[in-house]
């Protein structure tokens, strides 16, 4: 499948929950996962960034070289209709985005957060992902929301010491 | 396309409006701008822009020369080569701050490129109070060598008086 490209105006779009767990689901995952090992380097993928606006990502950043330093590494994980229940710590970082090519930035994201999501039967799990692990996490959820890392990115020069409360939907 | 690549560069004493002025003035002319650093510097506003024009150097200089002077600020143009989409991944962020001194930045920079960094991107300030200034000095680029050789530099540098922070850049792409 294809990547939509910001300024694509769907990349805005809010997705709505999964209601039907059925095979025709089963096999837009395996798609949406095709895509995203086709991917450059990406550890995770949202489904609307291939225009589906159904709540659904994926990630995985057990292909990583080296784990980085404080990040879990829960191996592949598919989240349906996930909620992020709890926030902890923030840190900045730097993030690129397969639908915004040669631009990188640095966005505050928490530390560690709790989340539950349903797998592709229907079966809801509950995780806790730290670190960086926690980041591609938080990226792919905001692109449920329409919400790119374009809009959360804080000053190049002012980053250093800034301290901001992590909120859902914050700085849109 | 025919156009070229420009670098401008322009400096005065920061005041409200400048970068309304001189980028109307672009637009109006003709130009496409590319990337561009702007920034107040000790009272001063620079800036630095990528500029694509289809004319001579001294045509874009003639293009900004009334805004430039009614402003009161120095202009210089100079034709450049590359482009866009020329963008480099930094994988290492230093930190270095200490009580203001001639030589700091020649000292830490000296170091770590002989340790094998490329700077990308280098921005320092100085703040505390007038009588006892400190220095802050952030730096990304890429450790050509590895990071254990920047920070074993580091190592060195903080012996003469600064204190100083690495860590890697780990870029997260989703």
């Amino acid at each position: 499948m294809d990547i939509l490209k910001y300024p694509d105006e769907r990349l805005k779009r809010e997705s709505q929950p999964v209601v039907v767990f059925d095979d025709a689901l089963r096999a837009f995952v395996v798609d949406l996962e095709e895509t995203l090992r086709a991917g450059s380097g990406g550890v995770g993928i949202a489904a609307p960034q291939v225009g589906c606006f159904d709540r659904i990502v994926i990630v995985d950043i057990s292909a990583m070289r080296k784990l980085p330093k404080g990040s879990s590494s829960s191996g592949r994980m598919l989240l349906i209709n996930s909620e992020i229940t709890e926030w902890e710590g923030m840190v900045m970082g730097r993030e690129g985005c397969m639908s915004v090519p040669d631009y990188t930035g640095n966005v505050i994201r928490a530390e560690s957060i709790r989340f539950t999501a349903f797998d592709e039967f229907g079966e809801q799990r509950e995780y806790t992902c730290e670190g960086f692990e926690a980041r591609a996490v938080q990226h792919e959820v905001d692109h449920l929301d329409g919400l790119l890392f374009l809009d959360r990115l804080v000053s190049r020069r002012s980053d250093l010491f800034r301290r901001k409360v992590y909120k859902k939907g914050d700085e849109k | 396309m025919n156009d070229h690549w420009y670098m401008l560069t322009l400096v005065g004493r920061d005041r409200p409006g400048i970068v309304a002025c001189v980028s109307h003035a672009l637009f109006e002319g003709g130009c496409h701008l590319g990337e561009t650093s702007m920034m107040r510097l000790g009272g001063n506003f620079t800036i630095m822009m990528m500029v694509q024009f289809p004319g001579s150097t001294h045509a874009l200089e003639q293009l900004v020369a009334g805004e430039a002077e009614s402003l009161s600020l120095r202009l210089h143009v100079d034709r450049v080569e590359g482009g866009l989409h020329e963008h480099v991944e930094p994988d290492v962020r230093i930190t270095v701050y200490g009580a203001d001194r001639p030589g700091i930045v020649a000292h830490v920079t000296g170091a770590l490129a002989e340790a094998g960094l490329d700077i990308f991107d280098l921005i320092s300030d100085v703040g505390g109070t007038e009588q006892a200034p400190i220095y802050i000095l952030h730096i990304e680029g890429r450790a050509l060598e590895g990071i254990p050789a920047l920070a074993s530099a580091l190592e060195i540098v903080k012996g003469r008086g600064v204190d100083a922070q690495i860590a890697p850049i780990e870029l997260m792409v989703g």
